[in-house]
């Protein structure tokens, strides 16, 4: 019975005060961290502001691991532009420039094609079952601005589940 | 406060600003660049004007591409993506674009040149409305940087068209 009283005494011993403040600041650093994610969404009007580069498509513009500054304005999509989008059924989203535009007299809707730089022909093959086209509410933003290599941290985390760390969910699921 | 750990935060924290910062300011100065580029496209053929089997127009034609790119290129440049796009109007849509031919250039050097080429992509309309069409060759191009923001622009070249019957 003698480690039970040892236990509750170690537990009276803790200072109630000092474990509140080090909870609290830790919540106030999660939520500033949420705070200016979901301000950047707002500001630049996609879903995910900010995305990883996964895989070779673009190169050599973009290489694994970069960070692309997306932007979502109401300018109709152009050909040239790197878009980032997302197939219906796949959570990954892809990263691709539009080679062909078909935009429509009466509705304004558009009729995308992409093709990755690096890749031989377009991406018909990614588009789900009978899909030819993409459609503007396919497409979360357009790539504005990048930055190399800082995209690792986040490949590192998600690839090898045991560095895995606990962030705000937003972050670590739209990669 | 002088612990190891303690160091090696406030090391990384202000190397990771500094580098940031570094980034911006190279971002910026891009814009103090004001390019002035230059470029002409001739179609020397249209090798093929036919209907496909399964109903759309098809056009493979031979262009020869000449253009001086350099004034794009700053220090902060990593690749020049360029491509030509015919655009054209339909009756049913509105715009169409279809990207003929692209490159990318690696370096200044490079970026003055000639080339003769076919269409790399088919150029497939989105109906049968091809015949006789004026079209607009547009050469765009999209200056990757090392680090920062990206610029696209493009020179528009109108006088095209394609022949009244299929070849």
């Amino acid at each position: 019975m003698g480690w039970i009283g040892d236990t509750v005494d170690s537990i009276k011993s803790i200072q109630i005060r000092q474990l509140l403040t080090q909870v609290v600041s830790l919540g106030m650093i999660v939520t500033s961290a949420l705070i200016i994610w979901k301000g950047l969404m707002c500001v630049t009007g996609s879903e995910s502001p900010v995305v990883v580069v996964l895989s070779g498509s673009m190169e050599p513009g973009f290489k694994r691991g970069d960070i692309l500054f997306l932007h979502m304005s109401k300018d109709p999509i152009r050909a040239g532009e790197i878009v980032v989008f997302n197939i219906d059924g796949r959570e990954i989203p892809i990263v691709h420039r539009v080679i062909k535009v078909h935009e429509r007299q009466d509705t304004g809707e558009v009729d995308v094609l992409t093709k990755g730089d690096n890749n031989y022909g377009d991406d018909r093959l990614l588009y789900a079952q009978g899909q030819q086209y993409l459609q503007r509410h396919h497409i979360m933003g357009r790539a504005v601005g990048f930055l190399p290599y800082v995209g690792w941290v986040t490949i590192i985390m998600t690839e090898k589940p045991i560095i895995k760390v606990r962030f705000p969910c937003d972050m670590d699921c739209l990669n | 406060m002088h612990s190891f750990g303690y160091r090696l935060n406030g090391l990384l924290t202000f190397a990771v600003t500094i580098l940031a910062l570094m980034c911006v300011i190279a971002s910026l100065s891009d814009n103090l660049n004001i390019p002035s580029p230059s470029a002409e496209i001739q179609i020397m053929n249209i090798n093929w004007f036919q209907k496909q089997p399964k109903g759309s127009d098809e056009v493979i034609l031979t262009m020869n591409i000449s253009a001086d790119l350099q004034s794009l290129f700053t220090w902060n440049t990593k690749q020049v993506f360029i491509f030509v796009a015919a655009e054209y109007e339909t009756r049913k849509n509105s715009l169409n674009q279809v990207s003929l031919w692209d490159a990318i250039i690696p370096a200044k050097e490079r970026a003055k040149f000639w080339i003769r080429s076919s269409n790399k992509y088919r150029f497939v309309d989105h109906g049968k409305n091809l015949r006789g069409k004026e079209f607009n060759l547009t050469l765009h191009w999209h200056v990757m940087p090392k680090t920062g923001k990206m610029f696209a622009d493009k020179i528009v070249m109108s006088g095209y068209s394609l022949p009244e019957e299929y070849i």
